[in-house]
Order: C-alpha cells, then structure tokens, then sequence
C-alpha cells in the first residue's frame, strides 16, 4: 500500500525518480544506490546525509553523470529548462549547463599542471563562449566572490600553492564559472578544519541566496546540515529512508536510523550523557536484505519489520519516512 | 607539579629541506612542530588535546609515545623519560592510532599481532598466551573469531577495537588515542568512544584523548589544552574552557563547532588561514587572525598566563589588562 | 581528513563493511595466463632436473661420422657439426641455462634486497652510503664490467655470477627501498616501534612481507633476463664455454649451417623463447593480480 502525496513543489528545478546505480564486475553485479527519488526545488538546499555505503555520494555523481569505471546509472532524471518545464536529460551531457559540482578534496580535484585563474576561467571559455581575455575577469571576480584575498595575485598562482581552504573556495569559484543554477556539492566540507569549513559553509549559504542557486548537499555529518539544509534526506543502504523539513527533522526525527544517527555524534551544544551507537554494521549491497535493511539494527524493530517492502517511493518533497512504524522518537532540538 | 605524567617545555624540531648529503651540506629550515608544551596528568584523568590540522597534536602524541625525539622534559611518574627509552618504559605509555586502514599490519592476524607483544614483553608465560588474546579481544567487545582473521576482513570500527587492544596489552598506565575515531563513521564512533571510556575506568587509565572535534572532546575529556600551530594557547578544565573561553583562538573555535540550533550568519567568528609552520611570524602566533590583536601581540610571544581556573596564552590576560 | 575512507569506498560501490570470514585462497584468483607460465616453466625445470636422464646420448661426446645428419627417428633434431646430438644438447642446456639463470637473478636479489632494506629502514647515512654507491654502479656501463670481469677471470658461470651480482643487485635494491620507504611511516610499523618491538623483528615481520610483492614480481622477469644475458654471451663466446651444451652458443654453432641445417640455430632459438614466453605469463599474471 503506497501514498502518493501531492506535489507540494510546484515546479521542481531537478526531479530524480527511481534512480539505480549499477556496477557489473565480471563476477558480481552490486546497485548501491536502489531506488531513489528526489526532487529539488529553485534556490533550496537538499542535505543528503548517510554514513559510508548509503550510496549518497554515487546518487550525486549519477545525476551529473560522473559514476566511476563499471558504473551505469538508470532512472528517470529531470532538469527544469529555461521555460521552468521539467525535461528529461541525458547525464552525460549535461555537465556545464546548469549544474555543477563542488568535489571532497579540494588536494586532488585542482589540475596541479594549471594556474587557478586558468582553471577557473576555462569554465568560461568552454561554457559560455567568452574570450580568454573576458574569461580571464569573470574568473578574477568570482575569486573575488568566494572570498579570495587580493584575486588578481592569486589566479596565478599554482593550486599546491595554496592552503585547503582557498582551494575549496578555487574549486567553488571553478563551479560558479558556468552559472549553474544547481550545485551538487560532495563532502566539500568533510576535509577542511573546522573553522574553515564554518567559513566555506556560510560562504555556500551566501551564494545560494545571492544567486537563487539550489545545492544538493552531500554529507555524512549531520549537524553541519543543521546550520545549511533547508531540507535533509537521510539514506541507508541505497535508499532515503526520511526526507523533511530540516528543523522538524531533528525535532522530530521519523525513522530509527535518523534517530540513531542524530544521537551519536556529540555536538558542541547537546549534552549526552551517553553516545548511543547502532550495533552491527551496513548491509553489504552485494546482498540487499529483502524487506527492511535497517531491521537487523533497529533498537525500534517488530515483527513485520523485516518483511516490510519500502515505500518511501512516491513520497518526495513534504515529509515521508520509510519506517512502517508509527514511532514517536525524540530529536535534539 | 605533580602528576602521573608531566610535560615541561616540550618541543620538536625538525629539519627540514638540507642538501644532498642530508646533514652534511648546506644549513635547513628548522620546523617547530611542537613548541613549548607544559602542563601535567593527574592518574585517572582525562585530557583532551585540541587543535586543527598543523597545530602538533600528532608530534605531540609521538614524541610522549617515543617515535620522535624531542627537547624539553617530559616525566612519567617523577622519572624523566627521554625518547630512546627502555621496552620496560615503552610499556608504560600506548597509544591507539587513527587510521584503521593502516594501524594493522595486513600480513599478520590480530592474534600474531597480539602475541608479538605479549611475548616480546613476557606479560604473560608462553602457554598462557592464548588465554590472554582471548580476554583481550573480549575485553574490547569483539567475538574470539575475529583473532584469526585477516585484517582486510575486517571494518573499520573493528580494527580500532584491536588497535585498542593491542595498546592494552602492555598494560600500560597511560593510554594516547590520536583522533582514534575520525576516520570511522559515526555511528560507530559512538561505540569506540563508549568503550573507551569505559575501559578507562575499568583500567584506572590516565587517557590524553586527541582530536580536532570539540564536541568529542567535551563529552570524553575532564581538561582540555588547546593547540595552535605548535603551541599552547589554553589549558583548563573542560567544563569551564567550555563555558568561558579566554583566549580568542579557542572562542573562535568554539563559535566554528556546528550546532544543531540554525545560527549560520554571515559573520564568521574567524578569518584567513594559519600561516605556514615553516615562515611564522614574530609575536603570537594567532595575532593575524585575532580580532582582539594589539600591538604588542604582533612583536612579542604571550607566555601562558594562569588565571584562576585555568591558563591561556594570551596578552589579554596579563596583569596590566585586568 | 575525517572522511577519506568513507567516500573513496563508496565511490568504487565495493561494500565497507567486509564479510567477517575469511578470505578465500588467493591462489583461485590468479590469472589463467599465469598458470600456463608456471606450466611452461615447471616442463622446463622438469627437463633441467632429469636431464641426463632424459637425453638420449652425451651431449659433449662427439661422434663425427655422423655429424650434420638431418632429424630422423634416431636423431629427433639431427647432430651438430662435431656429431653431438641436438636433442640431448638442448635437454642439457637446459640444465645449465635454466641453473644459472636463476642464480644470476637470486644472488643479486638477495644481496639488494639486504642493502636496500638496511637503506630503507635504518635512514641517514646509511642510506646515504648505499645509494651513492648504488648510483655510481649504476652509471657504469654494466656489459663492459661484465667484459673486463670475465677476461680478468676468465669464462664461466661462476665469472657470470659475480657479475651478475655486482651490476644488478642496485634494481632489487632501490625497489625494496621504495617500498619500505612506504610503509616505514604506517601506522602499524609506528605501533610496533611504540611498543618496544626490536628492529630486526620490524624488519622481519613487520616491513618485508609487506614490500616483497614487488620484488617478487621482478624477480621472474629478471630470471628471464638473466637467461637472456648468459645466452648473449654465449653467443660471443664470453659466457658458458665449449663443450658445455648451453642455448648462446649452440645458436651461434649452427650460424653457418643456417641454409642447410637450420635446425642447428633454430631449435635453440624456439627453447629460450618457449622458456621467456612462460616466465612473462608469470610476470604478467602476478602483476595483473597483486594491482587488483
């Protein structure tokens, strides 16, 4: 028995139904990410948070087409054309106009054999047909833009010259060069030290604002959505199993999983007498259990639990969990 | 001062750069990884060792464990201990590392492993060696299978529990865990920290717990000591360097934690980067970034100044300013 | 830094969470092309092994009434200029190349492998030491070496040894040296240093098991070549002398015999490249499943 809830985003910016990420080894065929929907709507910021093999970070990288050797994504994704209208699109092909992506590792991302006013401004060239020259300024105001000090000095300089923090922002400038009204953003916080990545996260929430940008927010760290996302999802083992509404969801979390995750980091302004962990580990996706993946784990788990089909399904954009429980579960805020 | 552990000017240096001949040749830079560090270790206490990346916690972490050398003193029980040092004293202080991908030695099972160091050690007799793996991996909530398995079996929330019980099984007085968490995810991280703590009880052990996440440490740590590019900028107890931080580095700090309460404004309570450890300039390290930063602050290092319920590095603090 | 791990693993799709048995033999998972190596090289080491067993009639007697005959049922590959039957020529010279061989490349690997594992690990001007003398053998044109080494000795295998071992040792020894370089600095190395863990006993299990994949995989190769270099020498009479059956020499017997007897220079020719086809399969088929 589905729900299908209305759409309550009247004309969504990107729209992921039914998504499924493949990888066919010789010997073995794994889908870690297994039947996601999301919809995101113009000038917001999705959270997408997950620990490691939920499948979050090769969710994004479908929908830009940038899956890894072996990997083949299917689904139905949309992306809103000039008129608003929802059309269908072929990722490969879609990298520059409109969407961009804003990588983990700002050490390996940054061609080292380029200048980073160079590699900014290619952007430019490529996407927007501007001359090396014209590029060359657009690439000097977007340093400008994302906090870059004294912009002209720097675009000559090389990216191993340059500190984790101004190399996040060159990578960010990089991903503004080709006006994406979307930015797909990976982890862009995960490797910086905490008082950069408060500067590179409120850096983000100023861009989006100031340029009706909507981001898809990808990380394993909860509550540093806390402080961007306007709405998180949360997914397990290849499927979202809550979306909502960031400050309900860490009011009033809906699924075991986002409850057991809410309540194991410490944050700076929670006090927890004990850190509440979750037994056992992810399923492997080699090995999918049918029914619910998370029952084994589940301080919440009944009978019917593990048999119980997922149905997150149609249910994107107001809250949905795909819990079968009606759980009252305590948030942290 | 008295304490289980105590630290007085410890420093490390290390050269850096040099010519062909490796010391022979031209004259290097010097890098102060670690500069100056005071303060000492109550037993059973916990303390917390904070700082972002380049701040010398890790030198720190090994020059107390032996691996590098260092200036300064540092005296475990009233004895100094200097770097080379006896396997007996080896014993005394161990250390869980952080990155369980390589804190296993990938050719050997968590039992040889274990069994190395019993022996080497002589904790227990040859024929008892067994027995003592078994409560060791027990002893860290793991199944007794997992002895003869290979490590690339095993998760990453696994390998720290044997890296666990590996620093355990010298029975040392003084465990080190070197952000022994981060690289786990963190629903896992929960487990590994309760363990610990509760280990720490259970042994009586005097933990220095490292990490860059204020939060972690609040919840593990009685004293916290701040670090900024080598040096020391406060020392106090958790709670009330919590609560009221003194030197502006550790406000900044703590303004930067995420928070689940939705504050992102545009004002970041920090700004710029810390300058290259290898070019720093003269005065207090953290005075081009400080928003509080006056002149002296740019001429002259600040000496840890102690106020009444802790220390900080800061001029702010000196008697002239109060 | 916090999450490496976890978004490198995810993005190969491979699980984070491995299954907790134990892991299956590594021997199933090895190439095909390397068990027909090993096939074709375990024939060969069979045949040096029985050799004399095996040949049908002396390889160094020689019977010149019947010298040049043609391949027939009583001479499979015919006789050689002096009568001396080819086959029982070959079967030996098996023996001989297939001996040396392996010695010229053991003796360099164990000697550069101690040199460099001592460069590695211990640092300073140890490593200093013995990579400024590896440097200047390797800048010396290592034929000519052999050259003068084996007029100042005289031909032989035992010449061909040494100067195997003084000119290659330096490959086997920078290699290890990478290698350790790599993993002195491991966490699990750092552990057991911690933790009182005497040198010797790093070195030994800590740090080679885990650096001699490499050299391994060397090693098969580097047989071959040194098979390859004794036959050249043989060839231009430095290396194995006459009468000795060896595959160079027996190549260079039947030069001019070539239009008439091509069998002479062929036959030997057809075993070395046999041997050098199965020692690359092994190369390739260990290589393709340590870089998985």
């Amino acid at each position: 028995m589905t729900t299908k809830v209305d759409q309550t985003i009247s004309s969504p910016l990107l729209s992921v139904r039914d998504l499924h990420v493949t990888f066919r080894s010789k010997h073995t065929e794994v889908t870690p990410v297994d039947g996601v929907d999301l919809e995101v709507a113009p000038g917001e910021i999705l959270g997408l948070a997950g620990e490691s093999g939920s499948g979050k970070s090769l969710t994004l990288r479908a929908i830009l087409g940038l899956l890894p050797r072996g990997g083949s994504a299917k689904g139905d994704l949309r992306f809103a054309g000039d008129n608003g209208e929802l059309v269908p699109y072929d990722p490969a092909a879609v990298r520059g106009s409109g969407m961009s992506m804003v990588f983990q590792e700002p050490m390996t991302a940054l061609n080292p054999t380029m200048r980073v006013g160079d590699l900014i401004a290619l952007g430019a060239q490529i996407h927007q047909g501007m001359s090396k020259a014209d590029a060359m300024t657009e690439a000097v105001d977007l340093m400008r833009e994302v906090g870059i000090p004294v912009p002209e000095r720097r675009a000559r300089s090389w990216p191993h010259e340059l500190s984790g923090g101004l190399r996040q922002r060159v990578m960010i400038a990089t991903a503004l060069s080709t006006k994406p009204r979307l930015l797909l953003c990976d982890e862009p916080t995960t490797a910086l030290d905490v008082t950069v990545q408060r500067q590179i996260l409120s850096l983000l929430r100023r861009l989006a604002e100031e340029r009706q940008m909507s981001m898809i927010f990808v990380t394993h760290d909860l509550p540093v959505l806390a402080s961007i996302a306007d709405r998180i999802a949360v997914m397990y083992a290849g499927r979202v199993v809550e979306i909502n509404d960031s400050r309900e969801l860490f009011r009033r979390p809906k699924h075991p999983y986002t409850h057991a995750l809410m309540h194991s980091a410490p944050v700076i302004d929670v006090t927890e007498e004990r850190l509440v962990g979750i037994e056992g580990r992810p399923p492997d996706p080699r090995r999918f259990p049918v029914g619910c993946r998370f029952a084994d784990r589940c301080s919440f788990v009944a009978d019917g639990c593990e048999d119980a089909p997922y149905r997150l399904g149609e249910i994107v954009d107001s809250s949905g969990t795909a819990c079968v429980r009606e759980l009252d579960l305590k948030g942290v805020r | 001062m008295t304490g289980l552990l105590e630290l007085e000017n410890l420093s490390v240096r290390f050269n850096v750069g040099g010519s062909l001949f490796g010391r022979f040749g031209n004259s290097s830079t010097t890098l102060t990884a670690v500069d100056s560090v005071t303060f000492s270790a109550e037993p059973g206490r916990s303390i917390g060792i904070v700082g972002e990346s380049g701040c010398g916690k890790s030198t720190l972490a090994k020059a107390l464990i032996g691996l590098v050398s260092y200036e300064g003193v540092l005296r475990f029980d009233g004895a100094e201990l200097k770097a080379r040092r006896t396997k007996q004293l080896r014993r005394q202080i161990q250390m869980v590392f952080q990155d369980p991908g390589s804190s296993l030695n990938p050719a050997l099972t968590p039992r040889q492993t274990l069994s190395e160091l019993l022996k080497i050690h002589e904790m227990v007799p040859v024929d008892a060696i067994d027995d003592r793996c078994a409560e060791l991996i027990d002893l860290v909530e793991l199944p007794a299978r997992v002895l003869d398995v290979q490590p690339r079996s095993l998760s990453g929330g696994q390998r720290q529990r044997i890296g666990l019980a590996r620093a355990l099984a010298l029975e040392p007085s003084v465990l080190i865990a070197d952000e022994s968490v981060a690289a786990l995810d963190v629903s896992v991280q929960a487990s590994i920290l309760n363990l610990i703590s509760d280990l720490k009880e259970e042994l009586n052990l005097t933990l220095l717990f490292i990490s860059h996440d204020l939060a972690v440490i609040r919840h593990m740590a009685d004293e916290v000591v701040v670090m900024y590019l080598g040096g020391m900028v406060e020392h106090g107890s958790v709670a009330e360097v919590f609560d009221d931080p003194q030197h502006p580095y550790t406000q900044a700090l703590l303004a930067s934690a995420p928070r689940l309460k939705r504050d992102l404004t545009d004002e970041t309570p920090i700004i710029g980067e810390p300058p290259s450890p290898l070019d720093l300039p003269p005065g207090c390290r953290f005075a081009g970034r400080c928003p509080q930063a006056f002149d002296l602050c740019h001429t002259e290092r600040p000496p840890l100044y102690s106020h009444d319920h802790g220390s900080a590095a800061c001029f702010l603090l000196s008697d002239s300013n109060e | 830094m916090t999450a490496n791990l976890v978004s490198t693993v995810e993005a190969t799709g491979a699980p984070t969470e491995p299954d907790l048995d134990v892991v299956r033999s590594r021997w199933k998972d090895m190439p095909t092309k390397f068990w027909i190596g090993t096939g074709i090289v375990g024939v060969y080491a069979l045949i040096a092994v029985f050799a004399y067993w095996l040949a049908p009639y002396d390889p160094v007697e020689p019977d010149v009434v019947n010298r040049l005959a043609s391949p027939s049922w009583s001479h499979l590959i015919g006789t050689d200029e002096l009568g001396r039957d080819v086959l029982s020529r070959l079967l030996v010279a098996t023996r001989i190349d297939l001996t040396v061989g392996f010695l010229g490349a053991f003796f360099p690997m164990v000697v550069g492998t101690a040199l460099g594992a001592m460069a590695g690990y211990f640092g300073k001007w140890v490593d200093v030491l013995i990579m400024r003398v590896a440097d200047i053998v390797q800048a010396f044109p290592a034929y000519i070496l052999i050259i003068a080494l084996v007029f100042a000795f005289g031909q032989g295998a035992g010449t061909i040894l040494i100067a195997f071992t003084i000119t290659v040792w330096v490959v086997y020894a920078r290699l290890i040296r990478d290698e350790i370089l790599r993993v002195r600095g491991l966490d699990y190395v750092q552990a057991a240093r911690a933790a009182g863990v005497p040198s010797w006993r790093i070195i030994g299990r800590h740090i080679l098991p885990n650096t001699i994949s490499q050299t391994v995989v060397y090693f098969t190769t580097d047989v071959l070549y040194a098979i390859l270099a004794i036959a050249s020498f043989s060839f231009i009479g430095l290396g194995i002398p006459l009468p000795a059956p060896e595959w160079g020499s027996m190549i260079e017997g039947g030069q001019e015999f070539l239009r008439d007897n091509w069998w002479l220079t062929v036959a030997p020719g057809v075993a070395l490249s046999i041997l050098g086809l199965g020692f690359m399969l092994i190369g390739d088929g260990l290589d393709d499943r340590l870089s998985e």
